[in-house]
Protein backbone atom coordinates (compact mmCIF):
# COMPACT_ATOMS: atom_id res chain seq x y z
CA UNK A 1 0.00 0.00 0.00
CA UNK A 2 1.32 3.41 -0.86
CA UNK A 3 1.03 6.26 1.60
CA UNK A 4 0.97 9.97 1.08
CA UNK A 5 2.35 12.42 3.61
CA UNK A 6 0.29 15.48 4.54
CA UNK A 7 2.08 18.30 6.34
CA UNK A 8 0.91 21.61 7.72
CA UNK A 9 3.30 24.03 9.38
CA UNK A 10 3.28 26.76 11.95
CA UNK A 11 6.25 29.07 11.70
CA UNK A 12 7.13 31.43 14.53
CA UNK A 13 9.17 34.43 13.47
CA UNK A 14 10.58 36.93 15.96
CA UNK A 15 10.04 40.45 14.67
CA UNK A 16 13.04 42.75 14.49
CA UNK A 17 11.54 45.59 16.54
CA UNK A 18 13.74 47.48 18.97
CA UNK A 19 11.35 46.93 21.86
CA UNK A 20 8.99 44.23 23.09
CA UNK A 21 5.40 43.91 21.92
CA UNK A 22 3.67 45.42 24.97
CA UNK A 23 6.41 47.28 26.85
CA UNK A 24 9.50 49.38 26.15
CA UNK A 25 12.11 46.78 27.14
CA UNK A 26 14.73 46.15 24.44
CA UNK A 27 14.53 42.88 22.49
CA UNK A 28 18.29 42.40 22.26
CA UNK A 29 19.40 38.76 22.15
CA UNK A 30 22.06 37.22 24.36
CA UNK A 31 21.94 39.65 27.27
CA UNK A 32 22.55 38.80 30.90
CA UNK A 33 19.57 36.94 32.39
CA UNK A 34 16.64 39.01 33.65
CA UNK A 35 18.15 42.40 32.85
CA UNK A 36 15.64 43.31 30.13
CA UNK A 37 12.42 43.23 32.08
CA UNK A 38 9.89 45.60 33.54
CA UNK A 39 6.66 45.20 35.53
CA UNK A 40 4.69 44.61 32.28
CA UNK A 41 6.71 41.69 30.91
CA UNK A 42 7.26 40.30 34.41
CA UNK A 43 3.48 40.03 34.68
CA UNK A 44 3.09 42.20 37.77
CA UNK A 45 -0.50 42.80 38.86
CA UNK A 46 -2.11 46.06 37.83
CA UNK A 47 0.14 46.89 34.89
CA UNK A 48 -1.20 47.81 31.46
CA UNK A 49 0.30 46.57 28.21
CA UNK A 50 0.42 48.95 25.23
CA UNK A 51 0.89 47.56 21.72
CA UNK A 52 4.08 48.48 19.84
CA UNK A 53 3.05 50.23 16.58
CA UNK A 54 5.98 48.63 14.73
CA UNK A 55 4.52 45.18 15.43
CA UNK A 56 1.39 46.11 13.50
CA UNK A 57 3.50 47.54 10.70
CA UNK A 58 5.80 44.50 10.46
CA UNK A 59 2.92 42.03 10.65
CA UNK A 60 1.13 43.93 7.88
CA UNK A 61 4.29 43.88 5.81
CA UNK A 62 4.81 40.15 6.43
CA UNK A 63 1.19 39.49 5.51
CA UNK A 64 1.39 41.46 2.27
CA UNK A 65 4.66 39.75 1.32
CA UNK A 66 2.92 36.38 1.77
CA UNK A 67 -0.07 37.56 -0.30
CA UNK A 68 -2.49 37.69 2.63
CA UNK A 69 -5.60 39.76 3.25
CA UNK A 70 -4.96 42.29 5.99
CA UNK A 71 -7.84 42.39 8.46
CA UNK A 72 -9.60 45.73 8.81
CA UNK A 73 -10.45 44.75 12.37
CA UNK A 74 -8.45 42.47 14.63
CA UNK A 75 -8.00 42.01 18.35
CA UNK A 76 -5.79 40.40 20.96
CA UNK A 77 -6.82 37.44 23.10
CA UNK A 78 -5.52 35.62 26.13
CA UNK A 79 -4.37 32.04 25.71
CA UNK A 80 -4.30 30.49 29.16
CA UNK A 81 -1.83 27.89 30.29
CA UNK A 82 0.41 27.27 33.25
CA UNK A 83 4.06 27.02 32.42
CA UNK A 84 6.85 28.91 34.16
CA UNK A 85 8.11 30.49 30.92
CA UNK A 86 5.04 32.76 31.09
CA UNK A 87 4.91 34.85 34.26
CA UNK A 88 1.31 35.93 33.56
CA UNK A 89 0.06 32.33 33.17
CA UNK A 90 -1.36 33.37 29.81
CA UNK A 91 0.10 34.35 26.49
CA UNK A 92 -1.28 37.42 24.79
CA UNK A 93 -2.01 36.23 21.27
CA UNK A 94 -4.76 36.41 18.65
CA UNK A 95 -7.53 33.83 18.41
CA UNK A 96 -10.50 34.34 16.10
CA UNK A 97 -9.58 37.65 14.50
CA UNK A 98 -5.93 37.45 13.40
CA UNK A 99 -4.26 40.35 11.63
CA UNK A 100 -3.74 38.45 8.31
CA UNK A 101 -5.61 35.63 6.59
CA UNK A 102 -5.63 33.69 3.34
CA UNK A 103 -2.19 34.04 1.79
CA UNK A 104 -0.23 31.93 -0.66
CA UNK A 105 3.43 31.14 -1.30
CA UNK A 106 4.65 29.46 -4.45
CA UNK A 107 7.38 26.87 -4.08
CA UNK A 108 9.30 24.85 -6.63
CA UNK A 109 10.59 21.34 -5.91
CA UNK A 110 12.20 19.23 -8.61
CA UNK A 111 11.02 21.64 -11.26
CA UNK A 112 7.38 21.42 -10.16
CA UNK A 113 5.72 24.62 -9.02
CA UNK A 114 3.09 24.49 -6.33
CA UNK A 115 1.05 26.92 -4.23
CA UNK A 116 1.12 26.54 -0.46
CA UNK A 117 -1.82 28.19 1.27
CA UNK A 118 -1.33 30.43 4.28
CA UNK A 119 -4.31 30.07 6.60
CA UNK A 120 -3.47 32.98 8.85
CA UNK A 121 -0.77 35.08 10.45
CA UNK A 122 -1.26 36.37 13.96
CA UNK A 123 0.81 38.45 16.35
CA UNK A 124 1.71 37.32 19.85
CA UNK A 125 4.36 37.56 22.52
CA UNK A 126 7.26 35.16 22.90
CA UNK A 127 7.72 33.31 26.18
CA UNK A 128 10.73 33.35 28.48
CA UNK A 129 13.51 30.82 28.50
CA UNK A 130 13.85 27.88 30.86
CA UNK A 131 17.37 26.90 31.85
CA UNK A 132 17.97 23.47 33.24
CA UNK A 133 21.22 24.18 34.98
CA UNK A 134 20.18 24.09 38.58
CA UNK A 135 20.55 20.90 40.58
CA UNK A 136 17.16 21.04 42.26
CA UNK A 137 14.95 23.25 40.12
CA UNK A 138 14.43 25.05 36.82
CA UNK A 139 15.74 28.56 36.24
CA UNK A 140 13.70 31.16 34.34
CA UNK A 141 15.07 34.01 32.25
CA UNK A 142 12.30 36.48 31.38
CA UNK A 143 14.34 38.57 28.88
CA UNK A 144 12.66 36.95 25.86
CA UNK A 145 9.22 37.27 27.39
CA UNK A 146 7.24 39.75 25.31
CA UNK A 147 9.50 39.73 22.27
CA UNK A 148 7.04 40.11 19.36
CA UNK A 149 6.32 37.13 17.14
CA UNK A 150 4.24 36.45 14.10
CA UNK A 151 2.92 32.92 13.82
CA UNK A 152 2.41 31.86 10.21
CA UNK A 153 -0.01 28.95 9.85
CA UNK A 154 -0.23 26.99 6.59
CA UNK A 155 -2.91 24.84 5.05
CA UNK A 156 -2.07 21.10 5.00
CA UNK A 157 -0.65 21.55 1.49
CA UNK A 158 2.86 20.15 1.91
CA UNK A 159 3.55 16.58 0.76
CA UNK A 160 7.21 15.86 1.55
CA UNK A 161 10.09 16.83 3.80
CA UNK A 162 11.66 18.53 0.79
CA UNK A 163 8.55 20.64 0.21
CA UNK A 164 8.46 21.56 3.89
CA UNK A 165 12.10 22.65 3.81
CA UNK A 166 11.71 24.58 0.55
CA UNK A 167 8.64 26.34 1.89
CA UNK A 168 10.31 27.17 5.22
CA UNK A 169 13.38 28.54 3.44
CA UNK A 170 11.25 30.63 1.14
CA UNK A 171 9.34 32.10 4.07
CA UNK A 172 12.62 32.86 5.80
CA UNK A 173 13.97 34.63 2.73
CA UNK A 174 10.82 36.70 2.36
CA UNK A 175 10.83 37.65 6.05
CA UNK A 176 14.49 38.61 5.79
CA UNK A 177 13.96 40.57 2.57
CA UNK A 178 11.07 42.55 3.98
CA UNK A 179 13.19 43.39 7.01
CA UNK A 180 10.60 42.21 9.53
CA UNK A 181 13.06 39.75 11.08
CA UNK A 182 16.76 38.96 11.04
CA UNK A 183 15.69 35.28 10.86
CA UNK A 184 18.76 34.12 12.77
CA UNK A 185 18.04 30.44 13.20
CA UNK A 186 20.86 29.92 15.71
CA UNK A 187 19.31 32.60 17.95
CA UNK A 188 15.87 31.03 17.72
CA UNK A 189 14.43 33.91 15.67
CA UNK A 190 12.57 31.33 13.62
CA UNK A 191 11.03 28.09 14.88
CA UNK A 192 8.85 25.49 13.20
CA UNK A 193 5.98 23.31 14.40
CA UNK A 194 4.91 20.56 11.98
CA UNK A 195 1.65 18.62 11.82
CA UNK A 196 2.07 15.33 10.02
CA UNK A 197 -0.42 12.70 8.98
CA UNK A 198 -0.38 9.86 6.48
CA UNK A 199 -3.12 8.61 4.22
CA UNK A 200 -3.42 6.04 1.47
CA UNK A 201 -2.68 7.50 -1.93
CA UNK A 202 -5.85 8.62 -3.61
CA UNK A 203 -7.80 9.07 -0.38
CA UNK A 204 -8.96 12.63 0.25
CA UNK A 205 -9.82 12.40 3.96
CA UNK A 206 -6.99 13.45 6.26
CA UNK A 207 -5.42 10.85 8.57
CA UNK A 208 -4.86 11.36 12.28
CA UNK A 209 -2.03 13.81 12.79
CA UNK A 210 0.74 14.28 15.28
CA UNK A 211 2.40 17.58 16.03
CA UNK A 212 6.06 18.29 16.61
CA UNK A 213 6.97 21.59 18.19
CA UNK A 214 9.93 23.92 18.24
CA UNK A 215 12.14 22.60 15.47
CA UNK A 216 14.82 25.25 15.24
CA UNK A 217 16.78 24.39 12.12
CA UNK A 218 16.03 23.30 8.55
CA UNK A 219 17.98 20.14 9.25
CA UNK A 220 15.85 19.33 12.29
CA UNK A 221 12.74 20.05 10.23
CA UNK A 222 13.69 17.61 7.47
CA UNK A 223 14.83 14.89 9.85
CA UNK A 224 11.80 15.21 12.08
CA UNK A 225 9.41 14.95 9.12
CA UNK A 226 11.27 11.96 7.67
CA UNK A 227 11.37 10.18 11.01
CA UNK A 228 7.77 10.86 11.95
CA UNK A 229 6.36 9.84 8.55
CA UNK A 230 8.29 6.56 8.67
CA UNK A 231 7.12 5.91 12.21
CA UNK A 232 3.51 6.47 11.22
CA UNK A 233 3.78 4.19 8.17
CA UNK A 234 5.22 1.41 10.33
CA UNK A 235 2.37 1.84 12.84
CA UNK A 236 -0.25 1.85 10.08
CA UNK A 237 1.21 -1.23 8.39
CA UNK A 238 1.03 -3.05 11.71
CA UNK A 239 -2.64 -2.20 11.70
CA UNK A 240 -2.27 0.26 14.60
CA UNK A 241 -4.12 3.54 14.81
CA UNK A 242 -2.13 6.76 14.96
CA UNK A 243 -2.69 8.52 18.27
CA UNK A 244 -3.33 12.22 17.97
CA UNK A 245 -0.65 13.72 20.17
CA UNK A 246 2.12 16.24 20.55
CA UNK A 247 5.55 14.70 20.09
CA UNK A 248 8.92 16.06 20.97
CA UNK A 249 11.73 15.86 18.44
CA UNK A 250 15.12 14.97 19.91
CA UNK A 251 17.59 16.21 17.31
CA UNK A 252 20.61 14.66 19.00
CA UNK A 253 19.14 11.16 19.12
CA UNK A 254 17.18 11.64 15.89
CA UNK A 255 13.92 10.29 17.31
CA UNK A 256 10.53 11.68 18.34
CA UNK A 257 8.75 10.72 21.55
CA UNK A 258 5.24 11.29 22.84
CA UNK A 259 4.91 14.45 24.91
CA UNK A 260 1.18 14.57 25.58
CA UNK A 261 -1.84 12.90 24.11
CA UNK A 262 -5.10 14.43 22.94
CA UNK A 263 -6.77 13.39 26.19
CA UNK A 264 -4.38 15.68 28.03
CA UNK A 265 -4.63 18.24 25.27
CA UNK A 266 -4.42 21.84 26.35
CA UNK A 267 -7.64 23.71 26.91
CA UNK A 268 -6.45 27.25 26.37
CA UNK A 269 -9.73 28.98 27.26
CA UNK A 270 -9.08 31.89 24.91
CA UNK A 271 -10.92 35.09 25.68
CA UNK A 272 -10.61 38.69 24.44
CA UNK A 273 -7.80 40.60 26.13
CA UNK A 274 -9.53 43.32 28.16
CA UNK A 275 -6.32 45.34 28.61
CA UNK A 276 -5.71 45.90 24.91
CA UNK A 277 -8.09 47.63 22.53
CA UNK A 278 -8.83 46.37 19.02
CA UNK A 279 -6.60 47.11 16.03
CA UNK A 280 -8.26 48.82 13.10
CA UNK A 281 -6.24 49.01 9.89
CA UNK A 282 -7.39 51.39 7.17
CA UNK A 283 -6.98 50.80 3.43
CA UNK A 284 -4.63 53.79 3.10
CA UNK A 285 -2.29 52.31 5.67
CA UNK A 286 -2.20 48.97 3.85
CA UNK A 287 -1.58 50.74 0.54
CA UNK A 288 1.28 52.70 2.06
CA UNK A 289 2.94 49.54 3.45
CA UNK A 290 2.40 47.86 0.08
CA UNK A 291 4.16 50.70 -1.73
CA UNK A 292 7.07 50.52 0.69
CA UNK A 293 7.54 46.75 0.29
CA UNK A 294 11.04 46.03 -0.98
CA UNK A 295 11.69 43.90 -4.05
CA UNK A 296 10.97 40.28 -3.08
CA UNK A 297 13.25 37.31 -3.92
CA UNK A 298 11.28 36.16 -6.97
CA UNK A 299 11.22 39.60 -8.60
CA UNK A 300 14.85 40.20 -7.74
CA UNK A 301 15.90 36.92 -9.33
CA UNK A 302 14.12 37.86 -12.56
CA UNK A 303 15.72 41.29 -12.53
CA UNK A 304 19.21 39.77 -12.12
CA UNK A 305 18.53 37.66 -15.19
CA UNK A 306 17.19 40.60 -17.23
CA UNK A 307 19.35 43.45 -16.00
CA UNK A 308 22.66 41.77 -15.22
CA UNK A 309 22.33 39.03 -17.88
CA UNK A 310 23.13 36.41 -15.27
CA UNK A 311 22.26 32.73 -15.77
CA UNK A 312 19.15 31.64 -13.87
CA UNK A 313 21.30 29.50 -11.59
CA UNK A 314 23.47 32.46 -10.56
CA UNK A 315 20.43 34.67 -10.03
CA UNK A 316 18.89 31.99 -7.81
CA UNK A 317 21.97 31.59 -5.65
CA UNK A 318 22.57 35.34 -5.29
CA UNK A 319 18.98 36.10 -4.32
CA UNK A 320 18.61 33.12 -1.97
CA UNK A 321 19.25 35.40 0.97
CA UNK A 322 18.88 39.15 1.30
CA UNK A 323 22.39 39.51 2.70
CA UNK A 324 23.98 37.89 -0.35
CA UNK A 325 21.83 39.94 -2.74
CA UNK A 326 22.76 43.16 -0.96
CA UNK A 327 26.44 42.23 -1.07
CA UNK A 328 26.23 41.51 -4.78
CA UNK A 329 24.33 44.71 -5.56
CA UNK A 330 26.75 46.90 -3.64
CA UNK A 331 29.72 45.30 -5.40
CA UNK A 332 28.18 45.54 -8.85
CA UNK A 333 27.65 49.30 -8.45
CA UNK A 334 31.39 49.67 -7.91
CA UNK A 335 32.53 47.16 -10.49
CA UNK A 336 30.31 46.61 -13.47
CA UNK A 337 31.10 42.95 -14.20
CA UNK A 338 28.10 41.08 -12.75
CA UNK A 339 29.17 37.61 -13.89
CA UNK A 340 32.67 38.05 -12.46
CA UNK A 341 31.27 39.16 -9.10
CA UNK A 342 28.74 36.35 -9.19
CA UNK A 343 31.50 33.77 -9.80
CA UNK A 344 33.54 34.98 -6.88
CA UNK A 345 30.55 35.11 -4.55
CA UNK A 346 29.39 31.64 -5.58
CA UNK A 347 32.74 29.85 -5.94
CA UNK A 348 35.50 31.57 -3.97
CA UNK A 349 33.69 33.04 -0.97
CA UNK A 350 31.71 30.00 0.34
CA UNK A 351 34.76 27.83 1.18
CA UNK A 352 36.31 30.73 3.07
CA UNK A 353 33.08 31.26 5.04
CA UNK A 354 32.95 27.56 5.77
CA UNK A 355 36.52 27.54 7.00
CA UNK A 356 35.68 30.30 9.46
CA UNK A 357 32.33 28.65 10.32
CA UNK A 358 30.38 31.80 9.56
CA UNK A 359 27.69 32.80 7.07
CA UNK A 360 27.27 35.72 4.64
CA UNK A 361 25.72 37.68 7.50
CA UNK A 362 29.10 37.93 9.19
CA UNK A 363 31.31 38.10 6.10
CA UNK A 364 34.47 39.92 7.19
CA UNK A 365 34.98 41.73 3.88
CA UNK A 366 32.98 44.60 2.43
CA UNK A 367 31.54 44.61 -1.11
CA UNK A 368 33.83 47.53 -1.93
CA UNK A 369 36.82 45.34 -1.07
CA UNK A 370 35.71 42.55 -3.38
CA UNK A 371 35.14 45.11 -6.15
CA UNK A 372 38.64 46.47 -5.62
CA UNK A 373 40.14 43.00 -5.73
CA UNK A 374 38.38 42.15 -8.98
CA UNK A 375 39.59 45.43 -10.50
CA UNK A 376 43.15 44.46 -9.63
CA UNK A 377 42.66 41.16 -11.45
CA UNK A 378 40.97 42.82 -14.40
CA UNK A 379 43.75 45.38 -14.75
CA UNK A 380 46.35 42.59 -14.62
CA UNK A 381 47.94 43.95 -11.48
CA UNK A 382 47.59 40.43 -10.13
CA UNK A 383 46.52 37.24 -11.81
CA UNK A 384 43.53 35.11 -10.84
CA UNK A 385 45.52 32.68 -8.71
CA UNK A 386 47.02 35.49 -6.66
CA UNK A 387 43.55 36.99 -6.46
CA UNK A 388 42.31 33.96 -4.55
CA UNK A 389 45.26 34.20 -2.23
CA UNK A 390 44.54 37.89 -1.62
CA UNK A 391 40.87 37.13 -0.91
CA UNK A 392 41.89 34.61 1.72
CA UNK A 393 44.21 37.14 3.28
CA UNK A 394 41.40 39.73 3.25
CA UNK A 395 39.22 37.26 5.17
CA UNK A 396 41.97 36.69 7.72
CA UNK A 397 43.19 40.23 8.23
CA UNK A 398 40.41 42.51 7.00
CA UNK A 399 43.04 44.46 5.07
CA UNK A 400 42.36 46.03 1.69
CA UNK A 401 43.43 44.06 -1.40
CA UNK A 402 45.85 46.75 -2.60
CA UNK A 403 47.64 46.69 0.71
CA UNK A 404 47.92 42.89 0.70
CA UNK A 405 49.25 42.84 -2.87
CA UNK A 406 51.95 45.31 -1.84
CA UNK A 407 52.85 43.54 1.40
CA UNK A 408 53.08 40.10 -0.12
CA UNK A 409 54.70 41.30 -3.32
CA UNK A 410 51.99 39.67 -5.39
CA UNK A 411 51.81 42.29 -8.10
CA UNK A 412 52.39 40.77 -11.51
CA UNK A 413 55.71 41.57 -13.12
CA UNK A 414 54.81 43.73 -16.02
CA UNK A 415 58.15 45.47 -15.72
CA UNK A 416 59.50 44.43 -19.11
CA UNK A 417 63.19 44.94 -18.34
CA UNK A 418 63.10 42.72 -15.27
CA UNK A 419 61.10 40.04 -17.05
CA UNK A 420 63.36 40.22 -20.09
CA UNK A 421 66.43 39.50 -17.97
CA UNK A 422 64.76 36.45 -16.44
CA UNK A 423 63.54 35.19 -19.79
CA UNK A 424 66.91 35.73 -21.45
CA UNK A 425 68.47 33.49 -18.82
CA UNK A 426 65.81 30.78 -19.09
CA UNK A 427 66.01 30.68 -22.86
CA UNK A 428 69.80 30.51 -22.71
CA UNK A 429 69.60 27.65 -20.19
CA UNK A 430 67.21 25.63 -22.39
CA UNK A 431 68.72 25.43 -25.86
CA UNK A 432 66.79 22.20 -26.51
CA UNK A 433 63.48 24.06 -26.30
CA UNK A 434 64.68 26.74 -28.65
CA UNK A 435 65.75 24.03 -31.07
CA UNK A 436 62.33 22.35 -30.79
CA UNK A 437 60.60 25.60 -31.56
CA UNK A 438 62.91 26.01 -34.52
CA UNK A 439 61.67 22.69 -35.87
CA UNK A 440 58.10 23.76 -35.44
CA UNK A 441 57.24 22.28 -32.04
CA UNK A 442 55.08 25.05 -30.57
CA UNK A 443 54.60 23.07 -27.35
CA UNK A 444 58.06 24.11 -26.23
CA UNK A 445 56.67 27.62 -25.68
CA UNK A 446 54.48 26.20 -22.97
CA UNK A 447 57.48 24.62 -21.31
CA UNK A 448 59.35 27.94 -21.32
CA UNK A 449 56.33 29.84 -20.02
CA UNK A 450 56.11 27.31 -17.19
CA UNK A 451 59.74 27.94 -16.32
CA UNK A 452 59.14 31.70 -16.28
CA UNK A 453 56.10 31.36 -14.02
CA UNK A 454 58.09 29.15 -11.68
CA UNK A 455 60.99 31.56 -11.61
CA UNK A 456 58.70 34.53 -10.89
CA UNK A 457 56.55 32.57 -8.41
CA UNK A 458 53.55 33.07 -10.66
CA UNK A 459 53.78 36.83 -10.68
CA UNK A 460 54.69 37.23 -14.33
CA UNK A 461 51.90 38.65 -16.40
CA UNK A 462 51.25 35.70 -18.73
CA UNK A 463 50.50 37.83 -21.80
CA UNK A 464 53.59 40.01 -21.35
CA UNK A 465 55.81 36.99 -20.59
CA UNK A 466 54.58 35.20 -23.67
CA UNK A 467 55.31 38.12 -25.90
CA UNK A 468 58.86 38.48 -24.57
CA UNK A 469 59.54 34.73 -24.78
CA UNK A 470 58.61 34.79 -28.45
CA UNK A 471 60.86 37.79 -29.07
CA UNK A 472 63.83 36.27 -27.25
CA UNK A 473 63.43 32.86 -28.90
CA UNK A 474 63.19 34.52 -32.30
CA UNK A 475 66.42 36.34 -31.55
CA UNK A 476 68.15 33.10 -30.57
CA UNK A 477 66.95 31.33 -33.67
CA UNK A 478 68.36 34.32 -35.49
CA UNK B 1 -27.47 23.87 34.99
CA UNK B 2 -26.44 20.41 36.07
CA UNK B 3 -22.76 19.67 36.20
CA UNK B 4 -21.04 16.33 36.52
CA UNK B 5 -18.16 15.45 38.84
CA UNK B 6 -15.98 15.27 35.73
CA UNK B 7 -16.89 18.85 34.78
CA UNK B 8 -15.80 20.07 38.19
CA UNK B 9 -12.56 18.10 38.37
CA UNK B 10 -11.72 19.12 34.79
CA UNK B 11 -12.09 22.82 35.58
CA UNK B 12 -10.26 22.33 38.88
CA UNK B 13 -7.38 20.72 37.04
CA UNK B 14 -7.20 23.61 34.55
CA UNK B 15 -6.96 26.01 37.49
CA UNK B 16 -4.49 23.71 39.29
CA UNK B 17 -6.83 23.39 42.27
CA UNK B 18 -7.11 20.26 44.37
CA UNK B 19 -10.40 19.31 46.04
CA UNK B 20 -11.49 16.51 48.32
CA UNK B 21 -14.37 14.34 47.04
CA UNK B 22 -16.73 16.17 49.46
CA UNK B 23 -15.64 19.54 48.15
CA UNK B 24 -16.24 18.36 44.59
CA UNK B 25 -19.74 17.26 45.56
CA UNK B 26 -20.44 20.68 47.07
CA UNK B 27 -19.02 22.46 44.02
CA UNK B 28 -21.33 20.61 41.64
CA UNK B 29 -24.21 22.64 43.06
CA UNK B 30 -22.31 25.86 43.74
CA UNK B 31 -20.80 26.10 40.26
CA UNK B 32 -24.10 25.09 38.78
CA UNK B 33 -25.79 27.99 40.54
CA UNK B 34 -23.24 30.45 39.19
CA UNK B 35 -23.72 29.15 35.68
CA UNK B 36 -27.51 29.26 36.09
CA UNK B 37 -27.27 32.91 37.02
CA UNK B 38 -25.15 33.66 33.95
CA UNK B 39 -27.61 31.61 31.91
CA UNK B 40 -30.34 34.20 32.53
CA UNK B 41 -28.59 36.31 29.88
CA UNK B 42 -29.67 33.75 27.31
CA UNK B 43 -33.26 34.88 27.79
CA UNK B 44 -32.40 37.93 25.71
CA UNK B 45 -32.59 37.74 21.96
CA UNK B 46 -29.14 38.78 20.78
CA UNK B 47 -29.44 37.48 17.24
CA UNK B 48 -29.32 41.02 15.86
CA UNK B 49 -26.65 42.34 18.26
CA UNK B 50 -23.08 42.57 17.07
CA UNK B 51 -20.54 40.69 19.17
CA UNK B 52 -18.70 42.91 21.64
CA UNK B 53 -14.97 42.71 21.02
CA UNK B 54 -14.13 45.22 23.69
CA UNK B 55 -16.10 47.15 26.28
CA UNK B 56 -14.46 50.46 25.39
CA UNK B 57 -15.23 52.23 22.14
CA UNK B 58 -11.52 52.86 21.69
CA UNK B 59 -9.15 51.42 19.11
CA UNK B 60 -5.54 51.64 17.97
CA UNK B 61 -3.77 52.59 21.16
CA UNK B 62 -0.12 52.21 20.22
CA UNK B 63 3.32 52.85 21.64
CA UNK B 64 6.36 54.10 19.73
CA UNK B 65 9.10 51.51 19.27
CA UNK B 66 11.58 53.31 21.52
CA UNK B 67 13.44 51.48 24.30
CA UNK B 68 13.20 52.71 27.88
CA UNK B 69 15.30 51.71 30.89
CA UNK B 70 14.55 48.30 32.40
CA UNK B 71 14.59 47.05 35.95
CA UNK B 72 17.89 45.84 37.31
CA UNK B 73 18.36 42.13 37.80
CA UNK B 74 18.05 42.65 41.58
CA UNK B 75 14.81 44.61 41.19
CA UNK B 76 13.38 42.02 38.81
CA UNK B 77 14.07 39.21 41.25
CA UNK B 78 13.07 41.15 44.39
CA UNK B 79 9.67 39.42 44.69
CA UNK B 80 10.87 35.98 43.68
CA UNK B 81 10.35 33.37 46.44
CA UNK B 82 13.49 31.69 45.15
CA UNK B 83 16.24 32.71 42.78
CA UNK B 84 19.57 31.40 41.59
CA UNK B 85 22.26 32.63 39.19
CA UNK B 86 20.29 35.78 38.30
CA UNK B 87 17.18 33.75 37.47
CA UNK B 88 13.80 32.96 38.94
CA UNK B 89 13.88 29.48 40.39
CA UNK B 90 10.85 27.24 40.07
CA UNK B 91 10.20 23.56 40.80
CA UNK B 92 11.89 21.34 38.26
CA UNK B 93 10.14 21.31 34.88
CA UNK B 94 10.63 18.20 32.77
CA UNK B 95 11.90 19.03 29.31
Amino acid sequence: MEYEMVIGMEIHVELGTRTKIFCSCPTKFGQEENTHTCPVCLGMPGVLPVLNEKVVEYATRAGLALNCEIAHFSKMDRKNYFYPDLPKAYQTSQFDLPICTGGVVEIEVDGVKKDIGITRIHIEEDAGKLLHESADGTLVDVNRCGVPLVEIVTEPDLRSAEEARTFAEKVRNIMEYTGVSDCKMQEGSMRFDVNISMREKGVTVLGTRTEMKNLNSFRALIRAVQYESKRQIIELKKGHKIVQETRKWDDTKGVSASLRSKEEAQDYRYFPEPDLVPIVIEKEYIEKIKRELPELPEAKKQRYIDEYKLPEYDAGVLTATGVTARFFEEAVVLYDEPKQISNWIMVEIPPLLKEKEITMENIPIAPVQLAELLKLVKENVINGTSGKEVLKEMFNTGKNPGEIVKEKGLAQMSDTAELEAIIEKIVADNPKSVEDIGTGNEKAYGFLTGKVMKETKGKANPQVANKIIREVVAKHLG
Amino acid sequence: MSLTREDVTYVANLARLEFTPDEVTALIDKMGAVLDYAETLSELDTSTVKATEHVLAVQNVFREDVPKPCLSNEQALANAPESEAGCFKVPRVME
